[in-house]
């Protein structure tokens, strides 16, 4: 176990007015988990010299932007282990800020003034002759409880102003989430958007010859980093997918030869079958609440969805239709479900109520169409295309408009998306048997970047921002 | 493959030498097509092989049949193999079958775990329609998890495409 998934971390918020907030909304409760186990951990705005008049910002929806030149400062530390904890979460902000591609952090090598300094206060013009557009600095410092503190301040260089400032408390081990942190909340302030670093990415390793392919679950975190196996490989398994609490996956499991729908709990390890179904289930997904799973059950040579509560283990038939139903995605509001059916023929894209009524199909271009996703923001579907050949990946609106494609390759498959709704992976598998990839494409369709695993890696399901 | 020159010309001899000297090397060891299927084959020490065996199913009946893109229908070859099938599962009535539904990659993993459960399924109703116990039957499907030819053009595709009967 490299990293604990459920851990004490808070953070204050030192404003000019001292308001007391707390970071992404479901902070709130992790706030409250954080203070049982650890008395008092908390997030501190720190103090804003004054309102900025004209905003430093990124337009992101623009695709491929110039990358804002960023200075990215070591956080400065007074003793040792704090100085090297100081470097590293700096390395890990300006690594994720980077990956995004809307930011290129600048060579520590021409910066001027040191971090030491940069504690008193920012000289903006030693900045501005390097053409730093924002500047990030901060601090790590021990606290005598043993807790870790980890501040960063964001100026805006040209305007000569202070952006945010926050102040973080954790226990030491947690310094590469808290760095995430920063990092989503630089995005956050200069882009208008969530950030997304503070998420995992569950996905398939695979080692092998392709015929007799070794699949394991494995988990990392959104950069690669904490990388671990959740299964030895002994049974096939495929399509893992989060629930929205990110505490437990659902995926498919040839265990017995039998291939059926799983729950998966992160922090136990425990796994347990879902349904007794007659035949095989597959295609699992959550609904946005974690209340339910919605998944396919094959028999007879006949595949529909069904929804299964949690609590009840009630299923519940969505459709039912002589054809091939599956790959069902719920909207983020849990009121439609996309799905991938050849009920006219070919395979293409349905959207229905959570009912399971009002079917309607939502893809006509050439080709087939498969494993709709929705936006956790609601406004997209991505897909897999096929057609002439190749495989794509693309985006549409729920009712079938305005198709993008993404990216194509011999074999791309599985769009996931972040939890921002702006970036999504996938996996691309070479020909003739050759490597298979997790890569991540922002929704432009720029800044396609390989997810660097130790195996051969397929079906990425990108987690919500953890909790 | 080796082959040990016979100086007579019968055929059945030359097959027979040819199933020997296969023995000793079961993983390079292809038999014929049989209407339409290319099988494994693994033999006993000594050549022979033992009926209503796997080694026996395989080799002499076929275990396999195949479609075309995106399709489950059974071809009229496909029928031939299955009709073999048939006859050799009443031949040995204690012989209970695991039916394997495969796709080519040129789908998507979730629509094609459908599709191989559909090709699996196309294989046991036409057995059971043969007079095949329904309870000798199970299905699995492996979608496009295991690819029998690792290429990736047409031909390897179309030998991907499949559905295997295994001898439990």
């Amino acid at each position: 176990m490299t990293h604990p998934i459920r851990f004490g971390f808070g953070a204050i918020a030192i404003s000019s007015c001292l308001t007391l907030r707390s970071r992404p909304k479901g902070g709130v409760s992790k706030g409250e988990a954080a203070t049982r186990a650890w008395g008092a951990l908390t997030a501190v705005l720190l103090l804003l010299a004054s309102p900025a008049a004209a905003e430093l910002r990124i337009d992101i929806t623009s695709g491929n932007v110039e990358p804002m030149p960023i200075a990215v400062t070591d956080f400065w530390g007074a003793v040792a282990p704090d100085i090297e904890v100081g470097r590293e979460v700096a390395r890990v902000v300006a690594a994720d800020l980077e990956r995004s591609g809307l930011f290129s952090p600048i060579d520590s090598r021409a910066f001027i003034q040191t971090p030491e300094s940069l504690q008193a206060a920012p000289r903006f013009g030693d900045w501005r002759v390097i053409n730093a557009q924002a500047l990030i600095g901060g601090k790590a410092e021990r606290q005598a409880d043993g807790r870790l503190k980890v501040e960063f301040r964001l100026w805006d260089v040209y305007a000569g102003q202070q952006m945010a400032g926050l102040a973080y408390f954790t226990t030491p081990d947690n310094w590469r989430r808290v760095a995430h942190i920063v990092a989503d909340a630089i995005y956050k302030r200069l882009t208008g958007e969530e950030g997304y670093f503070d998420s995992r990415i569950v996905y398939i390793a695979e080692s092998g010859p392709k015929d007799k392919r070794v699949k394991r679950l494995a988990i990392m975190d959104q950069d690669g980093e904490n990388h671990r196996y959740l299964t030895d490989g002994r049974n096939l398994v495929l399509t893992p997918r989060f629930s929205p609490s990110t505490q437990e996956i659902t995926y498919l499991s040839y265990y017995g030869k039998r291939p059926r729908v799983y729950l998966f709990n992160i922090d136990t390890g425990q796994q347990e079958v879902l349904g007794d179904f007659p035949g095989m289930t597959f295609a699992p997904r959550f609904s946005p609440d974690g209340n339910r799973v919605i998944m396919s059950m094959a028999h007879n040579g006949n595949s529909d969805i069904y929804s299964m509560d949690l609590r009840t283990r009630k299923q519940t038939r969505l459709t039912n239709d002589p054809s091939i139903d599956t790959s069902p995605s719920y909207s983020p509001d849990g009121k439609m479900v996309a799905f991938n059916s050849d009920r006219g023929g070919s395979q293409q894209l349905y959207v229905m109520n959570a009912n399971g009524s009002g079917v309607t199909r939502v893809s006509f271009g050439k080709g087939r169409y498969g494993t709709p996703v929705w936006s956790p923001r609601g406004d997209l579907i991505a897909f897999t295309r096929m057609a002439d050949g190749q495989f794509y990946i693309g985006v549409m609106r729920p009712d079938g408009s305005g198709e993008r494609l993404l990216t194509e390759g011999y074999l791309v498959e599985g769009p996931t998306w972040a939890p921002n709704g702006r970036v999504l992976s996938f996996f691309r598998q070479a020909s003739g048997g050759g490597a298979t990839r997790v890569y991540t494409i922002d929704l432009t369709g720029y800044n396609e970047r390989e997810v660097i695993t130790p195996l051969d890696a397929s079906d990425p399901a990108w987690s919500p921002l953890i909790p | 493959m080796r082959f040990i020159s016979a100086p007579i010309s019968a055929t059945l001899f030359a097959v027979g030498l040819l199933l020997a000297a296969c023995s000793s090397d079961p993983e390079v060891a292809a038999t014929a097509d049989t209407g339409g299927t290319t099988t494994t084959a693994a033999t006993t020490e000594t050549g022979q092989v033992t009926p209503g065996s796997s080694e026996d199913f395989v080799i002499n009946v076929g275990d396999r049949v195949f479609f075309g893109y995106d399709q489950y229908d059974l071809t009229p070859e496909a029928q031939a193999q299955l009709e073999k099938q048939a006859a050799w599962m009443q031949q040995f009535p204690a012989v209970t079958l695991s039916v394997e539904g495969h796709c080519d990659e040129r789908g998507t993993r979730e629509y094609n775990l459908a599709l191989g459960e559909r090709r699996a399924n196309a294989v046991t109703n036409y057995l059971v329609a043969l007079g095949v116990d329904p309870n000798r039957l199970q299905t699995i499907s492996y979608g496009k998890e295991r690819p029998e030819m690792l290429g990736s053009d047409e031909s390897a595709w179309a030998q991907n495409r499949r559905a295997v009967s295994v001898v439990n």
